[in-house]
């Protein structure tokens, strides 16, 4: 279990307990945040679940796979944090993470 | 007009196999799609992925699983309408009028909605200013390539489309190509085609960038493209390009009424019709509890729409249920000789 905080484009905050295994994706659609559309359904192939990583994370988040990069070129504002939450999988290493969800998956 | 019993929306692998299962039980039916091909999400996203979960088939790619569903429709000569959204339903007395985009019109009994996530529609730019531009001197895809010969091109995108217009551009235009990282989706032999361009100097390529701003009066003048580290380059383009594939739109779907929650339309179990009589959901677009966005439960669901789509389109006869091993009227169907 890891407590993820989802910041929406509305400037709320959300915190959540997020089952390990599940994705930072499915954490956000399962407890209805907004602002993640995750189209593809976690199979790495939209870019609609894409997250801004909370700077101090960064490094301690799983590298990304080839793919993961390559969909981030047609995810809306891709910045350096850029990640697609259906790739960040959940543990007690995660506990504490915090993401922006940009206004828009479009 | 186009009379048929039913008009299905999607030509995915959901929609194709719906197809199947209406030509089995004797009714007719015409497939539109917005993508220029049929597939759906097998086709766009994943043509060379292998798929290792349709029942019967341990292994095969989005393409080949399209390819043998077409194979499997092929007795039933269903007519397609690609490049077509659709956009306007209206009831008339027991049947559905039906407008898509090009003005394709439909005379139907009943509709299926297999439509995915939406339907495919060109990622745009953040920057809002870019609208007032659109389809004068910014485009999405190229229809006329003469327009450019002898202008300034800006081109964004790392992809295959954004790699290869490059290139061929740069035989005519002055070609900018705009990328967010040094690295790039597109192939290999591209990329080093673009970078061998840039170094002779006929094209010019700025890597992590993105779009910034855009000027012009009625045409595009000037962007600017801001640098990663924050340095702002003013470039001069009379034409801007942007290629960040495509994305899955719900569009006016939405605006028919019908019971949608996340972006799902609500069904019932028995026979996958919607809130409205007539129009029935399958696929990934269709949400019911226990939904799995899996293919083989997309063919499950058009076999029952199917199914529930005949008391409409003959409203006068009985439905038998028939093996397609055994059953005369089905082979005939299927235009098997014996």
């Amino acid at each position: 279990m890891a407590k993820i905080t989802y910041n929406t484009h509305d400037n709320k905050t959300h915190t959540i307990d997020v089952q390990n295994g599940l994705t930072v994706m499915e954490g956000a659609v399962q407890n209805d945040i907004p602002g993640i559309d995750a189209d593809c359904g976690g199979g790495m192939a939209c870019a609609t679940c894409h997250v801004y990583v909370k700077e101090e994370w960064l490094d301690k988040l799983p590298a990304k796979e080839d793919g993961e990069e390559d969909m981030l070129d047609m995810a809306f504002e891709p910045k350096n944090n850029s990640r697609l939450s259906c790739q960040l999988i959940v543990s007690d290493e995660l506990d504490g993470l915090e993401v922006n969800i940009p206004s828009t998956q479009n | 007009m186009n009379k048929t019993d039913v008009l299905i929306i999607g030509a995915g692998p959901t929609g194709l196999f719906c197809a199947h299962q209406l030509g089995i039980i004797g009714l007719s039916c015409e497939i539109v799609d917005n993508l220029d091909k049929a597939g759906g999400q097998c086709i766009e996203l994943y043509p060379d992925k292998p798929i290792y979960d349709i029942p019967a088939i341990p292994e095969c790619t989005g393409e080949e699983l399209t390819n043998n569903l077409l194979k499997q429709i092929k007795p039933f000569n269903v007519k397609f309408h690609l490049n077509e959204r659709v956009e306007q339903l209206k009831k008339t007395e027991s049947r559905w009028h039906v407008k898509t985009s090009g003005v394709v019109e439909f005379d139907v009994a009943a509709i299926v909605i297999a439509g995915g996530v939406g339907s495919f529609e060109p990622r745009k730019f953040p920057v809002k200013e870019c609208e007032k531009f659109e389809g004068n001197s910014l485009f999405y895809s190229i229809k006329d390539k003469s327009i450019f010969k002898d202008k300034t091109i800006s081109i964004f995108g790392g992809g295959d489309s954004a790699l290869d217009w490059a290139i061929e551009l740069s035989n005519t235009s002055k070609v900018n190509l705009i990328h967010r990282r040094d690295g790039f989706s597109g192939a290999e032999s591209s990329v080093q085609k673009v970078k061998e361009l840039n170094d002779q100097g006929k094209l010019n390529l700025y890597t992590k960038y993105q779009m910034d701003s855009i000027s012009g009066d009625k045409k595009i003048n000037n962007i600017k493209i801001k640098h990663d580290e924050g340095e702002i380059k003013e470039i001069k383009s009379d034409y801007v390009l942007g290629f960040f594939g495509l994305i899955m739109q719900l569009g006016p779907i939405l605006d028919w009424g019908l019971n949608i929650d996340k972006k799902t339309v609500q069904v019932n179990t028995e026979n996958f019709e919607t809130n409205i009589d007539g129009i029935f959901a399958i696929g990934d677009i269709c949400s019911y509890p226990g939904k799995l966005k899996l293919i083989l439960s997309g063919f499950h669901e058009g076999a029952l729409a199917a199914r529930g789509c005949f008391k409409y389109a003959k409203p006068d006869e009985k439905l038998r249920f028939e093996f397609t091993t055994t059953s005369k009227a089905a082979q005939e169907r299927l235009g098997i000789k014996k």
